[in-house]
């Protein structure tokens, strides 16, 4: 099992996600709770298709938190520095 | 300037623009005590731009400074994540750091400029923090570089950039030889985020630690802060059961003639 090539990449997805899990809006508790339930769920899993299709899952989950703290940030800099109406 | 520009980004460490500011009971500034800080957001979108100019091989050196506590360090290196090549860390001490203002801050960028040989100061149009919108203005003129401020859109355009900036109520475009200074608005771009794996790589990344005597700055208070406070707080509103009621209201607080 711990011969398993795939097994550092969902070691690293973890931790990439971890780390962006410390910014999230509704808590980082809140957030790493989910991720390890996440990862829990598909323990058991040994084929190895399955098991690089859920990682695409994961790359593409932290593409979402990226995008999604990006567009917090500017959406709160625009109200607070332009004038709503203007744009 | 053929080889490729050489940019300067300024870099503050800012309390983080999700959190709620407090007050100091005393009134003489704002709790930073285990507060999280983070770089200025327009800042980021200074550091994005300089990323973008050497990915198009217009720039062949970034270098990334921040003059502040032990702390900035921090700040520098999710710079460097994004795509910086190096950094300068300005340490200033607490109780200079206290009294700092933006024409200290102007002065060592400027000195910096001067020996690093930088061909582009990109700086964030002002910071969330104390809002001063100083810095790159007195950059240039202690330089006296041409200065595009507000800036939407750069381009390179041989020996000069062209520059569009955001205005009141419309854009202008100008042009400006370099070396030049450029501050960031809003628009200019969307900052990449700095992942683990780049803030890891980041670690190997030279940082040098200067201090203000280094490029001849004393950092001397010129301002005293005589209070810092609130902003005012809505007042509560209330609920009226009818027209009538409304009316007689609005009378009373004289919105409409009786």
């Amino acid at each position: 099992m711990s011969s398993n090539p795939l097994r550092s990449q969902v070691i690293q997805l973890y931790k990439n996600l971890f780390y962006l899990g410390k910014e999230y809006p509704a808590g980082s508790k809140y957030f790493h709770t989910k991720l390890k339930a996440a990862f829990m769920k598909n323990k058991d899993i040994t084929d190895p298709v399955e098991i690089e299709n859920l990682i695409a899952r994961g790359e593409f989950v932290k593409k979402e938190l990226e995008a999604l703290y990006m567009l917090k940030k500017y959406r709160t800099l625009k109200r607070r520095y332009y004038d709503e109406k203007k744009w | 300037m053929s080889a490729g520009m050489r940019i300067i980004v300024g870099c503050k460490r800012v309390i983080d623009y999700a959190v709620k500011v407090r007050v100091k009971p005393d009134k003489t500034g704002v709790v930073t005590e285990g507060v999280k800080h983070s770089m200025n957001p327009f800042d980021e979108i200074a550091v994005e731009e300089a990323v973008r100019l050497k990915e198009k091989k217009i720039a062949s050196e970034i270098v990334v400074a921040s003059c502040g506590p032990q702390q900035c360090q921090e700040t520098l290196r999710t710079a460097l994540a994004m795509g910086a090549d190096r950094a300068v860390h300005v340490l200033v001490e607490p109780k200079d750091f206290a009294v700092m203002q933006p024409i200290h801050v102007s002065k060592i960028l400027a000195k910096l400029a001067v020996d690093e040989k930088a061909d582009l100061i990109l700086l964030g149009k002002q910071a969330i923090d104390d809002d001063c919108n100083q810095t790159g203005q007195m950059v240039a003129a202690l330089l006296d570089w041409p200065q595009a401020t507000f800036a939407s859109k750069v381009e390179k355009d041989g020996d000069s950039l062209t520059v569009t900036r955001e205005i009141d109520g419309g854009l202008e475009t100008i042009k400006v030889s370099l070396p030049a200074v450029v501050t960031s608005d809003l628009r200019l771009n969307e900052p990449r985020y700095a992942t683990l794996p780049n803030i890891m790589k980041a670690k190997k990344k030279p940082l040098a630690t200067k201090k203000p005597g280094d490029f001849d700055v004393e950092i001397k208070s010129t301002q005293e802060i005589l209070s810092v406070e609130d902003p005012p707080v809505r007042e509560a509103g209330q609920k009226v059961e009818s027209v009538e009621e409304l009316m007689e209201k609005l009378k009373e607080a004289g919105f409409v003639k009786s």
